[in-house]
């Protein structure tokens, strides 16, 4: 008897909302977007303040528009969602054990989330902020 | 001593499709109408799939599949699925359920309301009715080595290869896979790029390249460190939600991908480095 199997394609545009899971991983995808586009922001402020002074503050300026403050919002929205998502990644790739057993995926995650914070408080501390 | 009968046996469907009896009670209090959407096609005769409607009395207590087999039994015995051991062991009952890949001996009908939607395992071509062609994923495995390769071969008058506890604690979760493929169902990445080797088959390679045994780590990167392997995968994670044995793949995939990206920096930036 010959076979005949019926091939199902799956759509290419529109696979992900297929179900909430494919979802929030396009969700987690898109953030990208916003951490490349304020990486993009970063390098033309850092032209703008090799090109001198004048250029510099029409930079630090245009950084003060409703339309730039709105940009920057959304962007540490996803930018903080992407680091999450990352950090909890991490009890999956690398994971710790210790004898015969392995450290709490938690404590992996949570040792992250740590050493970010005192990074960041490092960061704000040598651009003076407190 | 044998155990005493559960409350309800659930029906056996004999492969000829001839009816066996069911121990529930008709109009029992713990019966209740099921209704199940079932896709059909029939390769002999049918161009698409299409649903089909049954309505099935059955125990609070019974699982998809039991469902599946009073339909055989009682309404319909053209409807063809796979199934065997029926306690989530063998791998073979693997369906589509709601939209989720499940073992449809591991859903429990009461943790559905409404119609249920019962498909194929979706990413596969479809034989006939709810039975899937794995062919794919069979040779995919083979592709991985998914055996020892011993470091050094010894004679077996030498003796085991000896392990310690700890050492199959770093793959143990790892070679609990039962080949169901609910993964693959579950992989939008091997859905839009079939040449994906995907998640059970990487797995499988984790398992045995992180065996203290083992040696043939280099023979399997020639799959496993490319395209169609590992860096295929943008971890998505589903493998690891619907994986009804906890062996999460996604965690064997993202390993693999750190060390075969030490591999290239190995390779390619440490002069004389060989990975």
């Amino acid at each position: 008897m010959s076979r005949k199997p019926l091939v199902r394609e799956v759509p290419p545009t529109t696979w992900y909302f297929r179900h909430p899971r494919y979802l929030r991983y396009m969700s987690r995808e898109v953030t990208s977007i916003f951490v490349g586009a304020y990486c993009v922001l970063l390098v033309v402020g850092l032209q703008s303040l090799s090109s001198g002074e004048a250029a510099w503050e029409d930079f630090l300026m245009a950084l003060r528009s409703p339309a730039s403050i709105a940009f920057q919002f959304l962007a540490l929205i996803a930018t903080v969602y992407h680091a999450a998502t990352w950090f909890n990644a991490t009890q999956k790739a690398m994971p710790l054990q210790i004898g015969e057993d392995f450290v709490a995926g938690n404590i992996i995650s949570g040792a992250h989330y740590v050493a970010w914070a005192v990074l960041s408080v490092g960061v704000l501390i040598i651009a003076g902020v407190f | 001593m044998s155990n005493s009968l559960p409350r309800s046996q659930p029906p056996l469907a004999a492969p000829n499709g001839g009816a066996v009896a069911s121990l529930g009670r008709p109009g029992g209090n713990n019966e209740r109408l099921v209704q199940l959407e079932v896709l059909r096609y029939n390769p002999d005769t049918d161009t698409e799939a299409h649903f089909q409607h049954y309505e099935v009395m059955c125990q609070e207590e019974w699982v998809v599949l039991d469902a599946l087999n009073k339909i055989k039994a009682d309404i319909d015995p053209t409807l063809n699925y796979r199934w065997s051991c029926h306690m989530a062991v063998c791998g073979s009952c693997g369906m589509m359920i709601n939209g989720e890949p499940k073992l449809s001996c591991h859903a429990f009908l009461r943790s559905y309301e409404g119609v249920i939607r019962v498909e194929p395992l979706t990413h596969f071509p479809v034989e006939r009715d709810l039975v899937t062609a794995p062919d794919d994923f069979m040779e995919k495995l083979k592709r991985v080595k998914p055996y020892l390769i011993p470091k050094e071969t010894k004679a077996v008058s030498e003796g085991e290869y000896k392990q310690t506890p700890a050492q199959l604690m770093k793959f143990r979760q790892y070679s609990m896979c039962i080949n169901c493929m609910l993964c693959y169902a579950a992989c939008p990445e091997y859905g839009l790029t079939p040449s994906f080797i995907g998640p059970a088959a990487l797995t499988l390679a984790h398992r045995y390249n992180i065996d203290s045994r083992d040696g043939g780590r280099k023979e399997r990167q020639e799959v496993v460190a490319t395209h169609e392997g590992v860096w295929e995968c943008t971890f998505v994670g589903a493998c690891s939600e619907v994986c009804p044995a906890h062996v999460d793949p996604a965690s064997a995939l993202q390993q693999m991908k750190i060390t075969s990206s030490i591999d290239w920096i190995v390779e390619h930036l440490i002069p004389g480095g060989k990975s």
